[in-house]
């Protein structure tokens, strides 16, 4: 048996090439929320502690080995259950949704956290015995999953719902379960669509609507898609440069610096700027699925696949929701837009990929 | 044998999970693709088309703030309206040095340090091309000084806003509330598109409790600008729709009239029609001017606001919890006869005290010889302690909490502009929760005449006091009566009686006993409010309280001018007239006011005689 050396990076549970490209997309956010806002050097300044912080914690989960965390797992799981029941009796109104819980220092909320306890949970469960996992172990990883979403659909906050269940089935599919249940469960929410419409809130109703007919809603959601695929469709191949967007700049464009930042984007860098970011995103993937691969308990196979492709789902429904393909359902893109809470959780997930793939030991 | 299984099925799991992966990653590519191909799309096929929509993008959108829904008294008299005034306004993106600008412009006319934090507030929330209020309530004088160096300024404006005004000031101040500036934690709640252009919000009171209806919906234009952004000419616009007038169950004119019998006094005062529950005054006093709130109120005037001993923030009828003393004994007087503890004809010997068996410590009665021979018509009217530590003792704790309770006391009436406290109701069990004690005796004998543990609001007690006028019906007290469009006039709410639920069921002859003694309270030869009633030309019924606010030591004596005035007494009085077809029901608290009889049962009577004695007066109908 040969020692290989372990670097300096390995040892404090860096995984550079992750590091690279988190860094990479991170300082690119930073440009892109700089011409956003109006060149608010503040703001980008507050984006910058934010961002330290985040890293910060992503280091120190880093140094958790995955052991660890798989049996801190339930406990995870369920403290943030009890936080998510807690919101829903004390919580904090915001936007007309109890999201927020207050607890003094700071307002959080649950179900961000749950993005990621969930996902962790399940990967324990199923990672207990061998795979695939028998039909009784699925049925209780459904009702894992179905506990907290149901909690966050009656904050209301339809789309964290949405993102923490595809968190939770994320590791389902990896973990192997058979396509007949998988077309089970897509047949029997595609049937209950149509019921679940009228369990929707009147806002959530008018979003989809206002997809189907942006001109509704001139000051609203619909105003927000006309103005994004203007300037979407304006930057054209190269793009009116860093600073330059007019639709940004004329204040045409709402939500600029967090949901929809990604218009902006398109709009100064063009085509071009486009392909790049999608590359860097691909680098990141490429990356977690790699380490993923590599994991030597199934615990981090899963947790790490599971955690890497609910990323790349946040990124597909904003960019989605950002051309007019979906509706807008508020999702950040990851690491580009203004805002803290969603920052902190894809760092966190990223520092328990690094702790995956730098906890293995050496043979 | 067994751990090649082992290892095969390690190597399947492996494999499986390999397989599920590369899947994904399929998956990943494919919607990557997908989105790539519809930004391709955007940029590339439809790029000639957004350039020239993005080039003639120069419509915009600018928000047309609705007025805000007036508010009016049943007599029609207006108590908050929107009146036009000057605002200086700031467009931050017109605006190239904004810090010195401001600084310029304090120079021409004064600006406060207040104007400016303000304004840095409201900047974070608007658009940059929104104008943002710098100073409001400019005067001619200053108007005049802007347009002159309007040059001077590019971005900066003055505009007229409609700026919400209270004409009654602080008569009402409690009841109708106040608008203010929309602060952080309500922008988070807000319905943003609806509050564009928007700076006030409803803060308390009716103006917070009807914000939705009060407010109305934002219109918007749509405006051709230039490419700096500069407007050029409208081309569209949906107007916006006002908010709702609303017309309360207050009589302005009775609501004045009390406000004023309370003025230099701390207390409160509730008058309610019976029959539906409507509010017709409600007044805590010292009241504030809620005009001073309007454009955020400068730190001196609230810090005397809140530094005040008078506490004139507090709304004292809603939330202002006060030991009812005797105007609890009908109450407790009806329990009695309705749970058959007592019979009207039953007579308790008063010597001036009461002490419990076995015990030595004397509970003493208000009057030192004692009222002699007591029976419930007497105890009432003249307020005997003996008679009601008797019956209190006999009715029991738990007896006197379902008493209560059942007029309303101890939770809250529900009235429609909430925020109320729930007063309080002692029992066994809430003693042993809160307090982890067991009940004593002597607690039930104190209760009994509304001393001890038990709390009420003066809403509470007048709630009850219109459910003892309306024979055991409560009702709910509420504020708002109907709901007018604002510019057709057309009425599209019209408050019914809210809640009607007969909860005190006792037999007719047990309510004349009662009501009887309430009026000799009044017009009887012995009744402690005796001076009050004479020569009324209507029969009211009522009852005095003097509440402790300190305890008094067995061999102690109460002498009133010895007691430094926030622990002297507080002065209670509930009434309801006229008896035969009760119009009106009051409750009167007096901070330290010392007696009932002398200092609240007079403002009862004022008030009963300027609300019955001028005919023909609009009244919300029980119909």
């Amino acid at each position: 048996m040969r020692v290989k050396e372990v670097s300096l990076m390995e040892r404090i549970h860096i995984d550079v090439p992750l590091l690279f490209w988190v860094i990479v997309l991170s300082v690119v956010g930073l440009l892109a929320l700089y011409s956003a806002n109006g060149q608010d050097m503040d703001l980008i300044l507050r984006q910058s502690i934010r961002l330290g912080a985040a890293l910060l914690i992503m280091i120190i989960i880093a140094q958790l080995s995955p052991a660890r965390l798989s049996r801190f797992s339930i406990w995870i799981y369920l403290g943030c259950l009890a936080l998510l029941i807690m919101v829903l009796f004390f919580g904090d109104v915001g936007k007309g949704a109890q999201r927020w819980l207050d607890i003094k220092v700071f307002r959080f909320q649950p179900s961000e956290i749950m993005k990621l306890a969930l996902p962790m949970v399940i990967a324990w469960y199923l990672g207990e015995k061998t795979l695939p996992p028998a039909i009784g172990r699925v049925f209780v990883a459904l009702i894992f999953i179905l506990i907290p979403v149901l909690l966050i659909v009656k904050q209301p906050d339809l789309g964290t719902a949405l993102l923490v269940a595809v968190a939770g089935f994320s590791i389902l599919f990896i973990a192997g379960i058979s396509w007949k249940l998988l077309a089970g469960f897509f047949l029997t929410a595609s049937l209950s669509a149509p019921a679940l419409w009228y369990l929707l809130h009147e806002y959530q109703k008018k979003r989809i609507l206002t997809l189907l007919n942006p001109e509704q809603d001139p000051l609203g959601a619909g105003y927000h898609i006309i103005q994004s695929k203007i300037a979407i469709g304006s930057g054209g191949i190269y793009g009116k440069g860093w600073l330059n967007g007019t639709q940004s700049h004329l204040e045409f464009l709402p939500e600029r610096s967090t949901d929809f930042i990604f218009a902006v984007f398109c709009e100064e860098f063009g085509l071009m700027g486009v392909l790049v970011l999608v590359c860097i995103y691909l680098f990141i993937i490429a990356r977690g699925l790699y380490i993923a691969m590599h994991a030597q308990q199934l615990y981090g196979k899963l947790l790490g696949a599971g955690i890497i492709l609910t990323f790349s789902v946040y990124i597909f429904v904003n960019m989605g929701m950002v051309s007019g393909q979906l509706p807008v359902v508020g999702v950040p893109l990851p690491l580009i837009s203004h805002g803290g809470t969603s920052m902190l959780t894809i760092m966190a997930g990223f520092g328990i990929l690094m702790s995956i793939h730098t906890h293995r030991r050496l043979l | 044998m067994a751990l090649n299984i082992t290892i095969k099925d390690l190597d399947l799991e492996t494999r499986l999970i390999y397989q599920r992966i590369y899947l994904a990653s399929a998956f990943v590519l494919l919607v990557t693709l997908l989105i790539v191909t519809r930004i391709f799309y955007l940029q590339v096929t439809q790029h000639e088309h957004f350039t020239t929509l993005s080039q003639s993008n120069r419509i915009k959108i600018l928000p047309a703030p609705p007025a805000r829904g007036l508010i009016f008294s049943s007599d029609q008299v207006l108590l908050a309206d929107n009146r036009p005034t000057f605002t200086l306004e700031v467009v931050p993106e017109q605006v190239d040095e904004l810090d010195s600008t401001i600084k310029r412009l304090s120079e021409i006319i004064a600006i406060e340090p207040g104007d400016i934090r303000r304004f840095k507030e409201l900047q974070k929330k608007k658009r940059r091309f929104e104008g943002i209020p710098l100073k409001f309530n400019l005067s001619d004088e200053e108007v005049a000084l802007i347009s002159v160096n309007r040059h001077l300024f590019p971005g900066v404006d003055v505009a007229t806003r409609l700026n919400r005004h209270y004409p009654l000031g602080r008569d009402l101040s409690h009841t109708i509330g106040y608008v203010g500036m929309i602060d952080e934690a309500e922008f988070e709640k807000l319905n943003k598109s609806n509050y564009s252009g928007i700076t006030h919000i409803g803060k308390s009171g009716v103006e917070k409790a009807y914000e939705s209806l009060l407010h109305g919906y934002v219109g918007y234009r749509q405006v051709e600008v230039n490419a700096q952004g500069r407007k050029i000419r409208e081309i569209g616009r949906k107007p916006p729709e006002p908010g709702k007038n609303l017309y309360l169950t207050l009589d302005a004119s009775l609501q004045t009239f009390v406000a004023q019998s309370l003025e230099g006094k701390r207390g409160a005062i509730v008058a309610i029609e019976p029959a539906t529950g409507a509010i017709l005054a409600s007044v805590s006093s010292p009241g504030y001017d809620p005009n001073l709130f309007v454009n955020g109120i400068d730190k001196a005037s609230y810090n005397e606001l809140i530094q005040s001993k008078a506490t004139p923030l507090l709304n004292r009828f809603l939330r202002g919890k006060y030991p009812p003393g005797s105007t609890i004994k009908p109450f407790l007087g009806l329990g009695a006869l309705q749970h058959r503890v007592r019979d009207s004809v039953d007579e308790t010997w008063c010597r001036g005290w009461y002490s419990l068996k076995g015990s030595t410590h004397r509970y003493r009665d208000w009057k030192k010889e004692g009222h002699g021979h007591m029976d419930l018509l007497n105890a009432v009217s003249q307020s005997c302690d003996v008679y009601f530590y008797s019956l209190a003792h006999d009715l029991g704790i738990e007896g006197i909490h379902q008493s209560l309770t059942d007029f309303g006391f101890g939770k809250p009436t529900n009235i429609d502009i909430g925020n109320e406290s729930a007063g309080l109701v002692p029992s066994k069990q809430w003693k042993k929760e809160k307090l982890g004690q067991p009940w004593y005796p002597g607690e039930t004998l104190i209760t009994g005449i509304g001393q001890g543990a038990v709390l009420v609001t003066p809403i509470q007690l007048a709630a009850a006091t219109a459910a003892m006028a309306n024979r055991g019906r409560l009702v709910r007290p509420y504020l708002l009566s109907e709901v007018r469009d604002s510019i057709t006039g057309q009425l599209m709410i019209r408050t019914t009686v809210r809640e009607d639920r007969q909860l005190v069921s006792a037999g007719d002859e047990h309510w004349d006993t009662i009501i009887e003694s309430m009026r000799e309270v009044v017009h009887g030869n012995r009744g402690t409010a005796r001076a009050t009633g004479a020569g009324s030309e209507y029969e009211f019924a009522g009852k005095t309280g003097t509440a402790q606010v300190i305890t008094i030591a067995q061999d102690e004596e109460y002498k009133e001018e010895e007691v430094p005035e926030e622990f002297r007494d507080h002065a209670l009085f509930i009434a309801f007239a006229p008896i035969e077809r009760p119009e009106i029901a009051v409750a009167i608290i007096v901070e330290n006011g010392g007696s009932g009889s002398s200092t609240a049962a007079p403002i009862a009577r004022a008030l009963f005689d300027h609300y019955l004695g001028t005919p023909g007066q609009v009244r919300v109908s029980s119909n």
